[in-house]
């Protein structure tokens, strides 16, 4: 098999679209772990600090690139398998088959994705543009301990301040959840889990680590909003 | 259950040859018996457009009981019908009452053109077949049937993936018009059993370039092609493609 072949044929497409997909499956654990620093009702010191700490080592940063990439090859992926098999039947069927064998949410994975990237262009812009590059008013500093960083905590009570802002990130999280009800055990099954007794337990840890964390994440907003931290 | 009768309005695909657009016809049955097969009350009608002087309903269909995979038609949104595990041959007319409306269409998708009404042309199957489906044996005299050991969990897991019968409602199923099912069922066949061990890796890798080649779509897992699948094949056996082939590719030269 030659390497151009992971991109090019029906199987090595599914392999890159599950091994970069598990990859972010690992990273929201980070990610979210990191978030919910802000229940500690401290006033958001130890988030601040967490925060500071994942843009401090040059280890982050190379591992931020390789989110990145990650993330970019698993949406053009993600396209150029939704194209193509769309294309493969050019007179389609006067009655559709529907749900009659598969679930709504496992037919509408590029759908689902569409609304994660529309939402992951916000949330960018939000939170990591102007905290890597152009600032904002409400990123103010402060001092913990005597290190200087900034104050996300603050960026984050301001952003979620309005009302639309937050129902969007809950909106997203409502389609996190049903990508990955789906796209975490399709992923196992792609890299070749095939034994039962795997897949049965695979398909329910799946389903409480997409409704976990997508609850977990709905809430950091919900819970800034309503004052409850 | 008791016999009964009934009339029926079919919608049936119609077109002339592989290059005419075609377009639904409406016909109405009268008098079928609940006892009848779907293929016998296709008869039918057919006997009836003959005798009009029309053109009779083509469509594929062989052993009609249920082996062959000759039989292949999309009734009201689904391959093969209403019944689970069921061919059309299989499927009889008590699933069916008094005044129904059933659409008939052909397998859709580019890799099964329609050479003419409900039938498509499956030789994209066979290809994909020559291109690994099989094991080279030796020519001389036959080996003792018992001379290779298997182990039975193997067996019967091979047993179970032979039974594809080539039909292609998974294709027909598909969203992606996929025929990973099928090329899996195949490939798990021969990769179970030893004597399908020395042709295993490159039986993976050009079954599934071949199906590339043919137009087939790229497996979700939506599990459309198992639901439909008339003899049951589990979508178990995607997932041992998948690593019988990243196995074969992964490890290779090349
Ligand atoms: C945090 C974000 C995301 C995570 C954790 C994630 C996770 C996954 C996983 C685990 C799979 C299953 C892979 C497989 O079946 O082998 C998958 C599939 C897929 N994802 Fe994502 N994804 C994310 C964002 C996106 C985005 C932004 C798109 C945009 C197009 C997208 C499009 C797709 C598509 C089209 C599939 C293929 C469906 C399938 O093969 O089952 N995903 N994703
Ligand atoms: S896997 Fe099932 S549906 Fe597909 S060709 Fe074989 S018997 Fe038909
Ligand atoms: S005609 Fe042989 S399986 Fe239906």
């Amino acid at each position: 098999m030659k390497w151009s072949e992971m991109f090019t044929s029906s199987v090595g497409k599914k392999w890159v679209m599950a091994l970069t997909g598990l990859f972010l499956i690992i990273f929201l654990i980070v990610h979210a772990g990191i978030n919910a620093c802000i229940w500690a009702n401290d006033g958001g010191t130890m988030f601040n600090k967490a925060a500071h700490f994942m843009g401090s080592t040059v280890l982050i940063r190379i591992a931020e690139i390789g989110l990145f990439l990650g993330i970019f090859l698993h949406i053009i992926q993600g396209y150029m398998l939704e194209l193509q098999n769309r294309s493969k039947r050019k007179q389609g069927y006067a009655v559709p088959m529907g749900n009659k064998g598969s679930k709504w949410y496992s037919r509408s994975m590029a759908l689902l994705g569409t609304i994660l990237l529309m939402f992951f262009i916000l949330h960018w812009w939000h939170f990591w543009v102007p905290a890597r590059f152009i600032g904002h008013e409400e990123l103010t500093e402060i001092n913990i301990n005597g290190v200087h960083m900034h104050n996300m905590y603050n960026l984050m009570q301001f952003t979620f301040s309005e009302l639309w802002v937050v129902l969007v990130y809950v909106f997203a999280c409502f389609s996190l959840c049903w990508h990955l009800v789906h796209g975490f055990q399709s992923a196992f099954r792609t890299v070749g889990v095939s034994n039962s007794k795997y897949l049965t337990l695979i398909k329910n840890v799946g389903i409480g680590y997409s409704v976990i964390i997508s609850l977990a994440f709905a809430m950091m907003p919900v819970s800034m909003y309503l004052g409850w931290v | 259950m008791e016999h009964y009768s009934m009339n029926l309005t079919l919608k049936v695909w119609r077109q002339k040859n592989k290059d005419s657009k075609g377009a639904f016809e409406t016909y109405p049955v009268k008098n079928i018996s609940s006892e009848m097969s779907f293929l016998e009350m296709i008869d039918v009608l057919n006997e009836e457009l003959i005798r009009e002087g029309k053109d009779p309903i083509a469509f594929d269909h062989d052993c009609r009981e249920g082996i062959c995979g000759m039989c292949s038609m999309y009734i009201n949104g689904r391959p093969h019908g209403p019944w689970q595990q069921n061919t059309t041959c299989q499927l009889h007319m008590r699933a069916y009452k008094d005044g129904d409306t059933i659409v008939i269409e052909p397998w859709r998708a580019n890799a099964f053109p329609v050479l003419k009404d409900l039938v498509v042309d499956r030789s994209s199957f066979d290809r994909i077949i020559q291109a690994g489906g099989y094991i080279s044996v030796n020519t001389g005299s036959a080996v003792d049937a018992n001379a290779v050991p298997v182990e039975k969990d193997n067996a019967d897991a091979a047993f179970a993936a032979a039974a594809c019968i080539g039909c292609g409602a998974c294709v027909a199923a598909c969203k992606n018009s996929s025929a990973l099912l099928f090329v899996s069922a195949k490939v798990s066949h021969l990769a179970l059993l030893p004597q399908g061990g020395p042709e295993r890796k490159s039986r993976a890798m050009n079954m599934v370039a071949q199906m590339d080649k043919e137009g087939f779509g790229s497996c979700t897992n939506t599990g459309a092609c198992e639901a439909v699948c008339p003899k049951g094949i589990s979508i178990e056996n995607i997932a041992r493609l998948n690593r019988e082939y990243m196995m074969a590719g992964a490890g290779s030269d090349k």
